[in-house]
């Protein structure tokens, strides 16, 4: 009862809502570090995979890739990382993002893979050019499980996006590292409810956005994307 | 622990000689992380196969468990630790293994019960004519006929296990995790990269192992 009492008083205190370590500060920092690194990810890896399933080349590469991925410890690229470029956002951004690539190939390979070879037949019959055929028939299709994939490496990237604090970034993980450090329990415990929130608004958010971008009659047809993504955990 | 003056502008990526000078040191966190792997997965596994057979029967039960260990999945594991460690302690195995257990039971709950739902109609139909009692069943027809899709989620499951080991370093454990944290605290980094390719390495050999396992162990697995 008194660590509670201890945490909702952190909340509730002005002090922690204002300023360079305010609970506003804190959250842009990791929001904005997470999303320049998913768009980055996102920018190499969806062509890739998207060319590599639409081809059907290199399958081996695309799915053992995220198999590669996880193994990679995420605190040990940010720490290599931190001592190649040193202070700053850059080595943050240039770990996650390679911890975001993987994935998002992955699945966008398989995404582009499961299109229903008659449904690209019928398409070619119809007169659809290849890169018609892409934009407007397969892309379409595939839509559920790239995005899938989207949000596994985004909710990944915001789990490892608190381990930026050890290598003297910012972000929700300062309450956390900060709080060890300080045997600040209180503060330890906010940090950490504060990154579970985040990670969950990203799950959801990113679900939603899912929803809006899947067209209605292709969500009746599909599995849940859900179900057939590949769980993803580095953090 | 062995320690050393940094800041030299020359330190290359391994240097050999701390290297050979500190074998020991290093079998000591490899053992480290063997042990918490070992106990993360073999806790998740205890707990997964006993839930799954459940949750496969029971559709609500099974909304129930997925759900909440998907939503405990999505937490990332410094959160998890930091929530813990005032009620179970720094640098202790439970806090270490609370997180790492409930991922893993998440990663192998799902296989478990997508193989008990792929076990064919035609062969429980086949087991129940032949007098199968629905306890031998489940443990002699459908059980087997889902290992293949639960030893799938057990090398998922081993590999994200072992490079999240590394991440216990903040609460003072962390298997090879410890070299990382050393070599960010005196910028050096030999320790360094010798965790991070040794927790890279160490994942790859145990995922081949399992992969070697299963095909011994499970002649009737078609697929990896």
């Amino acid at each position: 009862m008194t660590i509670l009492g201890s945490v909702w008083q952190w909340f509730t205190n002005p002090a922690n809502w204002q300023g360079s370590n305010g609970i506003p500060t804190r959250l842009l920092e990791h929001v904005q570090l997470s999303a320049e690194s998913v768009l980055i990810g996102a920018l190499i890896a969806l062509p890739v995979g998207i060319v590599l399933g639409h081809y059907g080349r290199f399958g081996n590469l695309a799915i053992n890739i995220s198999n590669a991925g996880r193994a990679v410890p995420s605190f040990g690229i940010l720490v290599i990382a931190f001592l190649v470029f040193g202070l700053g956002d850059l080595p943050v951004i240039v770990a996650l993002t390679a911890l975001a690539i993987p994935p998002m190939i992955t699945n966008s390979y398989v995404a582009l893979r499961e299109v229903d070879p008659d449904v690209k037949e019928a398409a070619r019959g119809m007169g659809y050019r290849e890169l018609a055929q892409l934009l407007r028939v397969e892309l379409p299709l595939a839509v559920p499980l790239i995005m899938a994939g989207i949000r596994s490496s985004a909710v990944q990237v915001v789990a490892t996006a608190t381990l930026a604090a050890l290598i003297a970034g910012g972000g929700f993980g300062r309450y956390i590292i900060d709080g060890f450090a300080q045997l600040n329990d209180a503060m330890t415990i906010a940090g950490a409810i504060l990154v579970a929130l985040l990670a969950f608004a990203t799950e959801v958010g990113l679900s939603g956005l899912e929803r809006l971008l899947v067209p209605h009659g292709i969500r009746l047809l599909m599995a849940p994307a859900v179900r057939r993504a590949a769980t993803f955990k580095v953090a | 622990m062995p320690s050393r003056l940094f800041l030299d502008a020359e330190d290359p990526w391994v240097n050999w000689d701390w290297l050979l000078n500190h074998v020991p040191y290093v079998l000591d966190a490899l053992e480290q992380h063997l042990v918490l792997t070992v106990i993360a997965v073999v806790g998740g596994l205890a707990i997964s196969i006993p839930l799954g057979l459940l949750a496969h029967r029971a559709p609500l039960i099974r909304l129930v468990v997925i759900g909440g260990f998907g939503a405990f999945y999505t937490i990332p594991s410094l959160a998890v630790f930091a929530l813990l460690v005032p009620f179970t302690g720094i640098a202790t195995t439970t806090t270490a293994e609370i997180p790492l257990i409930g991922y893993n039971v998440f990663i192998l709950l799902r296989n478990v019960v997508v193989g008990l739902d792929a076990v064919p109609r035609e062969v429980l139909d086949a087991a129940d004519g032949m007098g199968y009692r629905p306890r031998a069943r489940m443990l002699r027809v459908e059980l087997p006929l889902a290992l293949p899709a639960i030893f799938a989620g057990l090398r998922v499951a081993t590999v994200s296990t072992i490079g999240l080991i590394t991440i216990t370093a903040v609460i003072g454990l962390g298997g090879l995790g410890q070299l990382i944290n050393q070599g960010l605290q005196e910028n050096f980094r030999t320790p360094l990269v010798v965790a991070t390719l040794g927790s890279i390495a160490l994942a790859l050999v145990a995922d081949l192992a399992l992969s070697a396992g299963q095909r011994f162990a499970l002649p009737w697995s078609r697929q990896a």
